[in-house]
Order: C-alpha cells, then sequence, then structure tokens
C-alpha cells in the first residue's frame, strides 16, 4: 500500500498527536490494514501465550515435588562432556538470526527487489524450519530420557505436560509461519505483489506491505521465545 | 459535541475501499451461501445462532418441566437434567448471545454505520461464519454421541468435567472441546475484522467520537472478546491434555467412585481462575453490544439527543477494562486468601459506577422527550427495567460475606437471567423490531410486537423473579430435585410449578415472533429508507435494504455526530449524520430521504 498512498503523518508528535490520530476521521492508525490486523491479532495472541506462562508459574510454584533442574535436563552430551543449554542456545541463535533476514526481507521488498526479497525469506524459511527440526531432536532425546507428558524420571510430573504443550504450541506458530513465508517467496517470485495479482482466495490485491505484516508475525513468534527460553531454560 | 454541525476535521488519505474491488458473485451460491457480503454474512450469523438458540430453549423448558413437575416426564433422568442445564447454558452465552451481538448486528451494522462498503476482510469474514456453523454442529453433534452431551456446567469446572460419574465423558466432553476451540478461531477472524473496520475504515468525517453508540458497543465487546477468549482457549487444551494424555495439569490426585485417579498434583484452581478470566468480560461482551444498541434506540425514538454522549463512551471503556481485573468474584468460595476477596469486592463494586451512570444517561435521555411508543422502545425501556434488576442483586453477590451463604443457590441464577439472559435478550429483540425495516424494507406488524413485548417482558418476571426468594430459603441451583430436604419449605414445590408455567407461556409467544417475522416479510407494510427517521448512516442508504457495498457511487460524508434529534432552528426533527450544515437552514431536502 506504502507505494501508492500519500504520507499522511501525525503533524503533531508526542501526545497532542496521539489524540490528533484517536480523533481523526477515517483511520486511527496510519497504516494498511492487513498490518493493523496483524498487530490485533499479535495482541490476541499474546494473550494466549501469557495465560500458557502464567499457568506454567501456577504449576511450577505450587507441586510439592522438585522440579527437574534445567542445566541438567537441558545439557547436551558431546566428547563426554556435558554441556549445559548448547542445543537451546544455538536454537535461540538460529531464531533471532531469522528475524534479522526477514527484516532485511521488508526492506528489499519495499526497495522492489524481488530477487533479494525472495532469496532473504526463502533463508528466513530454512532457519525456522532448522529450528522445529532441533525441536524435534530436543524432544526426541527428553522422550528417550524417559520423559513423558505424565512422568518424568526427576520430579513433578507438571514438567513434560507444560514442556511440552508450551514448546509445541510455540513450534507450531514456528511451522505456520514457516509456511506462509514459502507461501510468500513464491507469490514475490512470480511476481505477483509487484502486478498487484488478486490473492487466489481472498481477492485481495498483492503488494508489500503483506511481507511486512508477515515479518511482524515473525518477529512476535520469535520474542515469545525468548520469553519460553527465559522461563523454561533460564528459572 | 464541540465541532457540532460543522466538518471541521482534516481530511486523510484516501480510505483502501478506493483502489479495492469487492467480489461480486453472479450465481446464487455466491450470492448467498459463500457470499463475502457483511449484511449476508449478518444474516447468516442471526438464523443460526437463533436455530441454536431455540434449541437452547426447548432445553430450558425441558428442565422447567422436571423442575416444576417432578418425576412426570420420564424422559427426563437426573444425568440428563445435567446435559440440559450445561447446553443451555453455554448455548445461550456463547453460540446464541456472542453471535448474534457480535457475528449478526456486527457484521450487519458496523460497515453500515461507520460509512464503509464492506467489512475490511471479506474472505475472512466469511470463513468466520463457517466456522461459526461448524461449530454449531459440532456441538450439536454432542447430543448423539454415546453417553450424549457433556453434563459438567457451562463452567465445566475439572475435576468432575472429566471424570467417570459426569455424564458425556465419553464423547461429549470431547466435543465440547472441540465445538469451542473452532468457536474461538472463527471468532478470532471476525473479530479481527470488526475491530480494524472500526478503528480505520471509517467514512469521511466519522471520527471516532461521531460514531453510535451501537459501534462503540460492539467495538469494545469485540476487543475484549479477542482479549478474553484466548484464556479459555488454554484453559481447554490443558484439560484437553488431562483427559488424552494423562497430564495432571488441571487434575489432582484423588479417589474417585472409590478409585484413585491416575493423576497427582494438579491445580483445580488454576482452571477456575482461567475459565473466569473469560468468563467474566464474556457477561459484558454480551452486555457492551446490549448497551450500545440501547442507547441508539432510546435516543431515535425518543427523538432526543443521548444524555451525555462522551460520558457514554468512557462508560463503556472504563467498563471494558476493569471488567477484566474482577474475575475472581465467581470464586469467592473456592478457597482464597480473604484479601483476594476483598480486592476483587472492592473492583467488582466500583463496576458499578460506570454501570449506574449508563442507567442515569438512559434515563435522562427519556426524561422530557417525545417519546413514541413504539416496539424497540418497549424493549428498550424493558432492558432498563430488567438491567437495574439483575445489577442491584450483583451488588448482593459481590460482597464476599453476602455472597458465601447466596452463592450456587437460586438467587445466582435469578441474578444472572436478568442481567445477561433476559435483559440483552430484551436487547436482541428490540434491535430486531428496529432494524427489520431496513434489513428487509418492511415494517414488522406493531399488535403482534406488542403481544410479544408485554407477555416476554412480564413472563420473564414471572419466570426469574421468585428465584430470588428460593435462593434466599437456601435451594441449590443444578438440582434435578429435592425429594424430602427438610429446609426447603414445601410452598417451593407452588413456586416451581408457576414459574414452569410461565417459562411455557414465553417460550410459545416467540412463535408469535416467529410469525410476525415471516409474514412481515412478505406483506408487511413498505417501509421506505427511513421508517423511524433516524439519523444514522444506515438508514440513508440509496437503496432498501442496501446492494452489495452499501452505498451507491459516492460514500457519504459524515457532518456531525449521531444524536441531532430536536435541534433548534432546524427544519426537520432530526438531522442525518450526512447532512451538510449548508442544508440544515437551507431547504427542506433531507439526505436519504427520497420519496
Ligand atoms: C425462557 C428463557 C429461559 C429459561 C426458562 C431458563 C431456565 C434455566 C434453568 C431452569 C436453568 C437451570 C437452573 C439450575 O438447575 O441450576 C438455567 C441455567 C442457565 N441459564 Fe437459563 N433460562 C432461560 C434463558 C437463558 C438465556 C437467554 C441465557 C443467556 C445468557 C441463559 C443462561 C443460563 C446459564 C448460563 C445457566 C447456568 C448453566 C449452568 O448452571 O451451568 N438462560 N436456565
Ligand atoms: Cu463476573
Amino acid at each position: 500500500m506504502a507505494s501508492n498512498e500519500p504520507n499522511v503523518s501525525s503533524p503533531r508528535q508526542g501526545a497532542p498527536g496521539f489524540i490528533h490520530d484517536w480523533s481523526a476521521e477515517r483511520r486511527v492508525f496510519n497504516v494498511p490494514w492487513g498490518k493493523a490486523m496483524m498487530w490485533l491479532f499479535i495482541l490476541s495472541d499474546v494473550f494466549i501465550f501469557a495465560c500458557f506462562l502464567v499457568g506454567y508459574m501456577v504449576l511450577r510454584m505450587s507441586t510439592v515435588e522438585p522440579w527437574p533442574d534445567a542445566s541438567e535436563v537441558f545439557a547436551l552430551t558431546i566428547a563426554g562432556q556435558s554441556i549445559p543449554l548448547l542445543l537451546i542456545a544455538i536454537m535461540t541463535f538460529i531464531l533471532i538470526s531469522s528475524s534479522g533476514t526477514m527484516a532485511l526481507a521488508v526492506k528489499y521488498g519495499y526497495a522492489n527487489d524481488r530477487r533479494k526479497t525472495a532469496v532473504l525469506l526463502l533463508i528466513t524459511a530454512l532457519l525456522g524450519a532448522s529450528f522445529v527440526g532441533m525441536q524435534a531432536f530436543e524432544w526426541a532425546i527428553l522422550i528417550g530420557e524417559g520423559v513423558r507428558p505424565w512422568e518424568n524420571p526427576w520430579g513433578a510430573a507438571q514438567f513434560g505436560a507444560v514442556f511440552f504443550l508450551i514448546t509445541g504450541f510455540h513450534g507450531t506458530h514456528v511451522t505456520i509461519g514457516v509456511i506462509f513465508i514459502v507461501i510468500m517467496a513464491v507469490k514475490v517470485m512470480r511476481g505477483s505483489l509487484d502486478g498487484q495479482r488478486p490473492g487466489f482466495l481472498t481477492g485481495r490485491k498483492g503488494n508489500y506491505g503483506m511481507v511486512e505484516s508477515l515479518g511482524l508475525y515473525w518477529h512476535f513468534v520469535d520474542l515469545v521465545w525468548v520469553f519460553i527460553f527465559a522461563f523454561f531454560y533460564l528459572w | 459535541m464541540a465541532e457540532h454541525g460543522q466538518h471541521s476535521v482534516q481530511h486523510a488519505a484516501a480510505g483502501e475501499f478506493d483502489n479495492m474491488e469487492l467480489v461480486h458473485p453472479k450465481t446464487f451460491l455466491g450470492k448467498y451461501v459463500w457470499s463475502q457480503d457483511a449484511k449476508v454474512i449478518a444474516i447468516q450469523y442471526g438464523v443460526t445462532a437463533i436455530a441454536i438458540g431455540l434449541v437452547a430453549l426447548v432445553l430450558s423448558i425441558l428442565m422447567r418441566l422436571q423442575l416444576g413437575f417432578p418425576n412426570t416426564f420420564s424422559l427426563i433422568d437426573p444425568a440428563s437434567y445435567l446435559q440440559y442445564v450445561t447446553m443451555h447454558g453455554m448455548i445461550m452465552v456463547v453460540y446464541l448471545l456472542t453471535a448474534l451481538f457480535l457475528g449478526a448486528f456486527g457484521n450487519y451494522l458496523i460497515p453500515l454505520m461507520c460509512g464503509a462498503r464492506d467489512m475490511a476482510f471479506p474472505y475472512l469474514n466469511m470463513l468466520s461464519y463457517w466456522f461459526y456453523l461448524a461449530a454449531v454442529l459440532i456441538l450439536m453433534a454432542s447430543f448423539f454421541v454415546p453417553g450424549g452431551a457433556t453434563g459438567a456446567g457451562w463452567t465445566l469446572y475439572p475435576p468432575q468435567a472429566i471424570s467417570p460419574g459426569t455424564p458425556g465423558i465419553d464423547g461429549g466432553i470431547l466435543l465440547m472441546f472441540a465445538s469451542l476451540s473452532v468457536f474461538i478461531a472463527g471468532f478470532t477472524m471476525g473479530g479481527l475484522n470488526y475491530v480494524v473496520t472500526v478503528l480505520q475504515a471509517r467514512t469521511r468525517g466519522m471520527t471516532l467520537m461521531r460514531l453510535p453508540l451501537t459501534i462503540w458497543g460492539i467495538f469494545m465487546a469485540t476487543v475484549m472478546a479477542l482479549l478474553a477468549f484466548p484464556a479459555l482457549l488454554v484453559a481447554i487444551l490443558m484439560m484437553l491434555c488431562d483427559m488424552l494424555l494423562g497430564t495432571s495439569f488441571f487434575m489432582p490426585e484423588m479417589l474417585n467412585l472409590g478409585e484413585p485417579s491416575a493423576h497427582e498434583g494438579g491445580s483445580p484452581l488454576l482452571y477456575q481462575h482461567l475459565f473466569w478470566f473469560f468468563g467474566h468480560p464474556e457477561v459484558y461482551i454480551v452486555a457492551l453490544p446490549a448497551f450500545g444498541i440501547v442507547s441508539d434506540i432510546l435516543a431515535t425514538h425518543a427523538r432526543k439527543n443521548i444524555f451525555g454522549y462522551r460520558m457514554m463512551v468512557w462508560a463503556i471503556i472504563i467498563i471494558a477494562v476493569l471488567s477484566f481485573v474482577v474475575w475472581a468474584h465467581h470464586m469467592f468460595i473456592s478457597g482464597m486468601n480473604p484479601y483476594f476477596g476483598f480486592l476483587f469486592a472492592t473492583t467488582t463494586l466500583i463496576i458499578a459506577v460506570p454501570t449506574a451512570i449508563k442507567v442515569y444517561n438512559w434515563v435522562l435521555t427519556l426524561w422530557r422527550g417525545n417519546i413514541r411508543m413504539t416496539v424497540p422502545m418497549l424493549f428498550a425501556i424493558g432492558f432498563i427495567f430488567t438491567f437495574v434488576n439483575g445489577g442491584l442483586s450483583g451488588l448482593f453477590l459481590g460482597n464476599v460475606t453476602v455472597d458465601v451463604p447466596l452463592a450456587d443457590t437460586y438467587f445466582v441464577v435469578g441474578h444472572f437471567h436478568m442481567v445477561m439472559a433476559v435483559a440483552p435478550v430484551l436487547v436482541v429483540f428490540g434491535a430486531i423490531y428496529h432494524w427489520y425495516p431496513k434489513i428487509t424494507g418492511r415494517m414488522l406488524d406493531d399488535t403482534l410486537g406488542k403481544i410479544h413485548f408485554w407477555v416476554t417482558f412480564l413472563g420473564t418476571y414471572a419466570i426469574f423473579y421468585p428465584m430470588h426468594f428460593m435462593g434466599f430459603a437456601g435451594v441449590p441451583r443444578r438440582y434435578y430435585g429435592y425429594g424430602e430436604t427438610s429446609y426447603i419449605p414445601d410452598s417451593m414445590q407452588a413456586l416451581n410449578a408457576f414459574m414452569s408455567v410461565a417459562a411455557i407461556i414465553v417460550a410459545l409467544v416467540q412463535l408469535v415472533f416467529f410469525y410476525n417475522l415471516v409474514r412481515s416479510y412478505f406483506h408487511g407494510r413498505e417501509a421506505g429508507p427511513n421508517p423511524w427517521q433516524a439519523t444514522t448512516l444506515e438508514w440513508q442508504t440509496e437503496h432498501t435494504p442496501p446492494r452489495h457495498g452499501n452505498f451507491g457511487a459516492e460514500l457519504p460524508v459524515v457532518y456531525r455526530w449521531a444524536y441531532d434529534y430536536g435541534v433548534p432552528g432546524a427544519k426537520h426533527d432530526f438531522l442525518p449524520q450526512n447532512m451538510p450544515p449548508e442544508a440544515v437552514e437551507a431547504d427542506d431536502t433531507v439526505p436519504g430521504r427520497r420519496s
């Protein structure tokens, strides 16, 4: 949208600008609809993850059994050496990097650089997919050690339950993101966005704002991961 | 309204509708079934919601038959009574009222009243309806699976919701979870649409503070729903795991029918917190649209501007915010720190302030108005009575010490039926009588409408008012029968029979309403574009009923707020929102009122 819209920024800064925006006619935010919708969706999703994490905290604090020690449970044994949090550090690094490539994709999208945008999107999808792959690997290790949703060898039964449910729910978000990023990359490569071709299902005209909205989702998923990381691996 | 009458606001950039093409299907299926037109989607939502609402109504009559005439009907046994309670409550709250106010009225009114051609995302909007339909069908299917629907109560509290001994733990509860999840997904699609449309797709001149209160109510309710449903979704997912995977989120270690359960260490209280973090806002999700619609009906039919528009808007916003910090008043007897009880009682009572402001403003709107006792007006006034009633009993329940003896008695049942069942339903009826002429182009019959109103209004009092006394006497809720319970006086049985007869009469009089709906569609008086002489944009459309795209070639431009009734010096007793200031004294053509 940004390309064919006159730039109507709020005339005032700070609180007066805020009031001006909110009391304006037509629209409150100077953003395309798709972006406004994504922000709202993210807000709603924040509440989902918040409920999950609060539930986790309540369960962990109210259980009478010991809680498994994160630095032992999540350690990786390499060459006979147990290195705590190694895998998870790599996963986190990968996911954060993918936010960077996504941001670049958005930038080149607005510069109408089709090739770079598509390549960066594909790299982002690849990083996301490898994150999910490593998560599956970690699940496999834990399952191999006897962790189940209903029990584990080290303590409170709720450990497996919250771990699998919350990381699984987050992993689903990442997977959905990867799928959409791949679709978007194909659209970019085919030039659907430059040509404003209507979407197959929705009939909305293509534009690079879509890449940005998708990017917002992706950054959100990464940000949530930081919280999950902190609560599960560092607490 | 400072900017009253003049169009002083700067024009923002061209809206996205200007370069967006609406999908205009050619086939019958495309037009009426897979439609992306918000108005068609609204009707689909409305018809589905009312159909399932009728199921809930029948269930309530079955319950009333058992309560009024115990052991006369062999069809109803204790287990099926519990299933009726559960399904009745859940359907009424979520699948009828939420879907009707947001899905049906939201879809119909938001684009029209904001001056938009459609919702911002028509395709998503269509999907939203199909998800809703799927949710309804899944819910209905649960009546037919082995073991039947769940009987856990609409609150679905664990452990009992998924423990042996509760009806419907085989398939019913699973389908309930599935249906609610699908509902939430579908609602999210619709809800994002409603909010984005209100925030970003209004027509020129339509500032937020010129929006009709109907839109304010629906808008805030949708925002609340987007933030409240996540808690329910999380609670459902966790309970699903407890049930299928043997986790212990909510399930404690316990003996169940003499058998030790396979769970340990879960927290049933956590579920209650999550559920009510959704459940209490849900009450206001149903109430806020009703508040908004009532405000508009009162102003239109009293020919007077709404008293204290700004106050009304702020009251809606404050209620919406506060209602996220009162949830634990549903848990006073679940066991909690007394200081928490004190905190939640306080926040609960504070909500009474903005709510009372709204009631005063409604009454002051009527004060010295030129009241037309139309059917919508009757329902709106009926709402005020019922709502005040339910609000006052809410003050009892909001105080911990008073709530403790009253919790889980019929006092609670009486309270919430007054405040969130009857009151919003009266608004639903009022709104249908009010907007039916725009939707179909014909008026509903007045006499039938008045019969419908008086029987429903007085009848619901006959059903629910005595419940308060039964509550004081200690009659517990969710009971199939009381047998010989020494502290329950025999007179309660007579009262129960009376309430049941009233309930049957109220249910039957709804047939008059449906007859009216169908008959008027074919034989009703032609309504014309603006039969109530209302100011808001939906009455100023070129066609009645409005076509796809809502307005003609040009979107209307808004010059004033929605409540210019009886403006001194103006030729007409109402000024439509899109009437330019020059036209007010200049000549007598009222825009949108072609004859
Ligand atoms: C003619 C109309 C209605 C009648 C006769 C009726 C009757 C009843 C009865 C007999 C109960 C069960 C009381 C018990 O045994 O504890 C009940 C519960 C309930 N009703 Fe209604 N009702 C009506 C309309 C509504 C409406 C419109 C709503 C919408 C909010 C509603 C919401 C509920 C809820 C939430 C429950 C509690 C369910 C539970 O305890 O799990 N009812 N109603
Ligand atoms: Cu409440």
